[in-house]
């Protein structure tokens, strides 16, 4: 692209932006030497490392459907009403302005990649050096009987993107009745935020204990035992919500009816419930399928993990939760973020001809509220292993907490300010 | 006080963006350069980002500390502590033991050759 035309475009966008708000689109770039598509934590992370490690001389477009970002990470507050969808809701004006990426407000919905173009629903293309991959993950409502209609008919929710169904379960809680049953279906790992499940069967189970004490909450898991931080989030239960909080391991949802609100499992009884929040299983974002590059099981994207290079489409890069990830990489926000800047950095290397870093380190460190004023978390630390050519955890690195505390609740919301700052500000 | 620092960001300015100019011109010039101890320590760094803000300067008023400016043996001695265990901590000391010397020497001398400050 020539630099004239960036110039203008970016121009437009901003004096546009500043008269119209964030939601007016910017000039669509012919092409750029990044294009990103995806602004969650892999995207926009990759949008704005790649103009830091550069100094600003790689020109980015970053392609969104979303008119502003909306944090999965502390959604489950939203769900328990002690925050507002506000609180988690930040502009990408940063990304702008700040740091000179185009952000493109429309959706992807095609990858030429032989002609290393990007088409857009509203007719655009753009041509790329490099491409990065954030689509996040498809829910697969199909393998659930009858949750496709549910879910449409927005009688059975899941707000694992967090937006507008985030506050419609919220409002579904809220006006259920005391002594009513809140049940979560868990589907089998690997999916987006292994904690995730748990911490919100704990918060709901806070609400419920606050305002409708005789309630109770269902955990109906496909998995045998917790996912993630299992003895941290059963003390809490036994603890915190005794006789509330109900966890039934081996529960794989195979079918839902809306008419009689239950779910049907392989072997186990039916389980009725008044709100149904039933997760299906998830792969890697629809466009990664649709091109082809969920490669693994036609579920998840394999990469090479010293750059996040698909392993079938030469200068593509997937980054976030629609990866295979490597031995106990969780599908986190904090993941997709540290995966981001390894692929930012690995991309202005090849752009610049010099050698990507032989030696690449992700770290990871994942809150979860237990109550609405107390957190656990599990951290990790990965290193690239040249010889096995994937990331390992550091011997001896990470853990979880020692126990529950309202200190770990402030640096809860403090991840989560100064993330969505190093994001997106 | 203020001056000063205005002129060290401007001078940090500068170095990098004639690092990265080094780097752009070195792409006509060399087939396969080297990656830079600085371009890795930077890398390095940004593992620290999420929670500590990007370049080390986190969002004000946060319980995580800024690293951006800290003196050099400060940071380097602190993450020790927390890697042996003398330090107290919830989740320093289990990430600290992912690094080894040579890189927590590398993100000291990275954070202590930035200027203090905030994220907005």
């Amino acid at each position: 692209m020539k630099r004239r035309d960036l110039v203008q475009g970016l121009l437009s966008g901003g004096a546009l932006a500043a008269l119209g708000g964030c939601a007016t689109p910017a000039a669509v770039p012919a092409s750029a030497r990044v294009v990103v598509i995806g602004a969650g934590y892999g995207g926009a992370t990759a949008a704005k490392y790649v103009r830091l490690f550069s100094d600003g001389a790689v020109d980015v477009v970053l392609v969104e459907p979303q008119p502003a970002f909306v944090s999965c990470p502390v959604s489950n507050l939203v769900v328990a009403g002690v925050r507002r969808l506000d609180d988690i809701t930040r502009s990408y004006e940063s990304l702008r302005k700040r740091h000179g990426v185009t952000v493109v407000q429309d959706r992807a919905t095609a990858i030429d990649l032989q002609g290393k173009r990007v088409r857009l629903a509203r007719g655009a293309e753009i041509r790329y050096d490099k491409l990065v991959l954030a689509p996040g993950i498809e829910l697969m409502f199909g393998a659930v009987q009858g949750l496709a209609q549910a879910q449409a008919d927005g009688t059975i929710l899941q707000a694992w993107k967090a937006g507008p169904e985030t506050e419609a379960l919220a409002r579904q809680l809220q006006s259920m009745r005391d002594g009513g049953v809140y049940a979560i279906a868990v589907p089998e790992a690997p999916y987006r935020c292994p904690p995730g499940p748990y911490e919100r069967a704990s918060v709901v189970a806070s609400y419920l204990k606050r305002f409708k004490p005789r309630s109770k909450v269902l955990i109906l898991d496909a998995n045998p035992d917790v996912v993630s931080k299992p003895a941290l989030f059963k003390k809490a239960w036994a603890e915190l919500y005794p006789g509330l909080v109900e966890y039934l391991p081996l529960h794989k949802a195979a079918a839902v009816d809306a008419k009689t609100m239950s779910v049907k499992f392989e072997i186990s009884d039916d389980v009725k419930a008044d709100v149904l929040n039933v997760l299906p299983p998830m792969r890697a974002g629809t466009l990664a399928v649709e091109a082809g590059l969920a490669n693994a099981n036609r579920r998840w994207c394999q990469v090479d993990f010293l750059s996040f290079a698909s392993t079938l489409a030469k200068d593509v890069h997937v980054v976030g939760d629609s990866i295979l990830a490597a031995p106990l990489m969780p599908k986190s926000a904090h993941m997709a973020n540290a995966h981001a800047k390894v692929a930012a950095a690995a991309i202005v290397a090849e752009l610049a001809g010099a050698e990507v870093d032989a030696h690449p380190m992700l770290t990871n460190t994942c809150y979860s509220f237990v109550s609405d004023s107390e957190a656990v978390h599990v951290a990790s630390v990965h290193e690239y292993v040249a010889a096995e050519r994937t990331f390992k955890t550091v011997a001896g690195s990470g853990g979880v907490s020692a126990a529950r505390s309202q200190l770990e609740a402030g640096f809860a919301a403090g991840w989560a300010a100064n993330i969505w700052a190093d994001t997106l500000g | 006080m203020e001056m000063d620092r205005v002129a060290i960001n401007a001078r940090a300015r500068r170095i990098r963006r004639h690092g990265a100019l080094l780097v752009l011109l070195c792409a006509w010039g060399c087939a396969h350069a080297q990656v830079t101890p600085a371009a890795r320590a930077r890398s390095l760094a940004a593992t620290c980002a999420a929670c500590h803000g990007t370049e080390g300067r986190p969002v004000e008023g946060q319980p995580m500390p800024a690293l951006a400016g800290l003196p050099r043996e400060r940071i380097a001695t602190e993450l020790r502590a927390f890697r042996d265990g003398s330090r107290p901590a919830t989740v320093m000391q289990q990430l600290a033991k992912g690094y080894s010397d040579a890189q927590i020497d590398a993100l000291a001398a990275y954070f202590a050759a930035l200027s203090a400050g905030s994220a907005r």
